[in-house]
């Protein structure tokens, strides 16, 4: 504070302010002063806050409708809509404050050890500044489940197809009905003896998937104590005739063929050759299965449906995470800048580990800190509403629900203001508790 | 607010050999891998925005933004200027920026108002009386939408840019007065009553002492407003105004094919925040840690 303003004359007054009357201008400057707070707090909340509680014992339509009592608030835990709203905020309770949390401190403690803190703390602090509704916009181009378009799910390609390579044929199909599909492989319907012959024929196969190296496929013949047979491609320019091997159809090779006894057991199995012939040989009498194991089939990684029904939820909590871990973390690392240093040296000192002083000091010292952010965390959870309108497709809006979303959903899509009235009463009641808290540490700090 | 002005720590200044530092900076390896990580993973999703907002439709429908990092010359802004020339969307950008710039203003003089007769004014009651209005803060909005939207209707101000500026304000004022009184209250007395004796009138003290003094608060409380109304979309939706929020939220309905539409408009909401944001970095923080620390 430069005292260069405050040196301003103020203007000369003639008459010095007649005592007695004093007193009674501050009043009335006070009142001035007050009035355009006041008219503000009054008709936008004091009134409305009255009004809503009022209205929620009323019926949808009207200023206040038909008296219902608590059949508004019957709806509200009977409906499946809003009971699902209702849960969904429970899970954001549970998840999202305690991870903010934790990353917060993570990253707090963390970047007290790198000399680009600064740097670092602007890039994590930076989607605070952006819309949540913006931010719902962002993930959503990043959750296209297309692996081509949404980017988390070509990262799980890239790492599902490092880890199980997709199959050489994956969109192959039995060409006569002789194959049955099972267990993800295909399987030959009649059983053979030793000295049978298996023709595992495949359509559906585009002419780039076809395994290089394929030649003109095998006719086998049969031989005894062996099972023979052959891989091919059952499918020649102009069609040709299912089932059986015919020239200018080629074999398929590398494909990996299981032999099961009756009690389905694979005893053998073996990779065709390039003309897709195969040969199980030694076999003692009785009748087996040849197949096409289902590796062979493995689809390529599709990508995680984010934004369907089931993930969804998941998916906007991951969002919110990164836009409010920077808050967390600013708040933290002030309430650590503000700790004694000579309490964590002492302990250092004697000996403490760092993760001893960061379990035993750390924590400890920074608890009332970390409980502003949980509380903060969980208000702001409660009151989430845009980010699951930006993020949430159409069709899964109603998976994704929560409670601010209901009561806007049921009060200006379906003009229930009785049911809407009720939903933000319980909302309120939901955030009371905990900005009761809030207001007592104001309290002490005013 | 003593903990709010140390939001850096200062480097702890131990003169050691240069292979001491060297071993450490090795020894800190695996941190510093890590917290690259991070940090690169809480960029991406900003970044991967701006490089659809890019990229030209045909391109976006048919492959992932990454792959501008193969292409680069993909790159184009026409994007862009196509929603330049879009009336909806120029009509939006300006209610915005309507909205939070008449929000930011009014809340920043009401409070400034009611803080400095919360701080020095001596009525009776006072201090109960605060305590009513920073317990206001417990109102969730949703608990006015429906009443204003009513009261709105009757009136015939429904759909102005004044019914949002307004509302705003109101949800704005409880932690706007928290805030500024509580600023106010560590001016010193000796300036405030030398200028009374001296015969100045409490408006001119606001005026021309309080507000200097105070400019600090009022600077992170502004821009506190300023984003909160800039990145509003409730109640902007709830009264049928039309600020970018609202505008491309009514573009969602077709995701994929309006991408061309919804990327850059989505960037460029988040452009004046993000000036702002690098701009007043230090007033945000100290704001954010009034309201949260203290």
């Amino acid at each position: 504070m430069s005292g260069a303003s405050i040196t301003a004359e103020p203007p000369p007054r003639a008459a010095p302010p007649e005592p007695g009357g004093e007193g009674r201008s501050r009043y009335r400057a006070g009142a001035l002063f007050l009035l355009p707070a006041f008219i503000l707090l009054g008709v936008w909340l004091v009134y409305p806050t009255i009004y809503t509680i009022v209205r929620s014992f009323f019926g949808p339509a009207g200023y206040l409708g038909t008296w219902v009592g608590i059949d508004n608030y019957r709806t509200l835990f009977t409906t499946s809509t809003l009971v699902t709203a209702i849960k969904n905020s429970a899970i954001w309770v549970a998840v999202v404050p305690a991870f903010v949390t934790a990353f917060g401190l993570l990253f707090a403690v963390l970047t007290e050890r790198i000399s680009w803190a600064v740097g670092f703390k602007t890039i994590i602090f930076l989607p605070m500044a952006i819309s949540a509704f913006a931010t719902g916009v962002t993930w959503r181009i990043l959750y296209q489940q297309n692996p081509d378009q949404g980017a988390i799910n070509a990262l799980g390609k890239t790492v599902s197809d490092a880890v199980t390579a997709p199959g050489v044929l994956s969109n192959a199909l039995p060409s006569t009905t002789a194959l049955q599909s099972k267990g993800g492989g295909l399987v030959l319907k009649t059983p053979l003896h030793p000295g049978g012959v298996a023709l595992l024929g495949l359509t559906g196969i585009a002419p780039e998937d076809v395994p290089q190296g394929a030649q003109q496929a095998a006719k086998p013949s049969g031989q005894s104590g062996a099972i023979e047979g052959v891989v091919w491609k059952d499918f020649k320019p102009g069609g040709g005739k299912a089932g059986v091997v015919e020239q200018g159809e080629v074999g398929l090779p590398d494909v990996t063929v299981e032999l099961r006894d009756s009690s389905n057991k694979v005893v053998q199995s073996a990779k065709t050759e390039r003309n897709g012939s195969f040969r199980f040989t030694g076999l003692s009498p009785g009748t087996y299965n040849a197949g096409i194991g289902a590796a062979t089939f493995a689809k390529p990684f599709g990508g995680y449906s984010w934004l369907g029904p089931k993930l969804i939820t998941p998916a906007i909590l991951i969002a919110y995470i990164w836009i409010w871990a920077g808050f967390a973390m600013v708040v933290i690392a002030a309430g650590l800048a503000a700790m004694p240093r000579d309490v964590l040296e002492a302990a250092r000192t004697d000996g403490a580990t760092e993760w001893q002083v960061f379990r035993r000091v750390t924590v400890p010292l920074l608890a009332p800190v970390l409980s502003v952010v949980f509380i903060t965390m969980i208000i702001n959870v409660l009151k989430v509403f845009d980010i699951v309108i930006a993020l949430a497709p159409e069709s899964t809006q109603a998976n994704a629900n929560v409670i601010a979303l209901a009561m806007w959903r049921t009060s200006f899509s379906g003009f229930d203001f009785g049911t809407g009235s009720a939903i933000a009463v319980f909302l309120f009641l939901l955030v009371l508790p905990v900005l009761a808290l809030n207001v007592r540490r104001f309290r002490r700090d005013a | 607010m003593a903990a709010t002005e140390t939001v850096r720590l200062p480097a702890p200044a131990r003169r050691d050999p240069m292979s001491a530092k060297i071993l450490r900076g090795v020894g800190k390896l695996p941190l510093q891998i890590f917290l690259a990580v991070v940090a690169l993973l809480w960029l991406v999703p900003t970044i991967g925005l701006f490089i659809t907002s890019i990229l030209p439709a045909s391109e976006i429908t048919t492959s992932g933004w990454w792959k501008i990092f193969a292409h680069p010359s993909l790159a184009t802004f026409s994007n862009y200027s196509a929603l330049f020339h879009n009336a909806g969307l120029t009509q939006a950008m300006k209610t915005t920026a309507y909205i939070a710039v008449g929000n930011t203003l009014l809340v920043v003089i009401v409070a400034a108002l009611a803080g400095y007769a919360f701080a020095w004014l001596e009525f009776p009651g006072r201090d109960w009386i605060f305590i009513g209005v920073i317990a206001l803060l417990v109102v969730p909005l949703q608990m006015a939408l429906i009443p204003m939207f009513r009261l709105y209707d009757s009136f015939g101000i429904g759909g102005t840019v004044l019914s949002v500026i307004l509302f705003h304000a109101a949800f704005g004022l409880p932690f706007a007065i928290f805030l500024l009184r509580n600023f106010f209250i560590g001016i010193p007395k000796d300036i405030l009553e030398s200028a009374r004796i001296d015969g100045a009138s409490e408006l001119w003290i606001f005026l021309r002492l309080i507000l200097p003094l105070g400019l600090p608060a009022i600077a992170s409380l502004a821009i506190f407003q300023f984003l909160w109304t800039w990145n509003d979309l409730i109640v902007s939706l709830t009264f049928n105004v039309q600020p970018i929020t609202v505008w491309i939220n009514g573009q969602m309905r077709q995701f994929s094919s309006s991408i061309d539409i919804i990327a850059p408009a989505a960037f460029l909401s988040l452009v004046v925040p993000l000036v702002i944001f690098f701009a007043f970095q230090r007033y945000f923080v100290q704001g954010l840690l009034a309201g949260s620390v203290k």
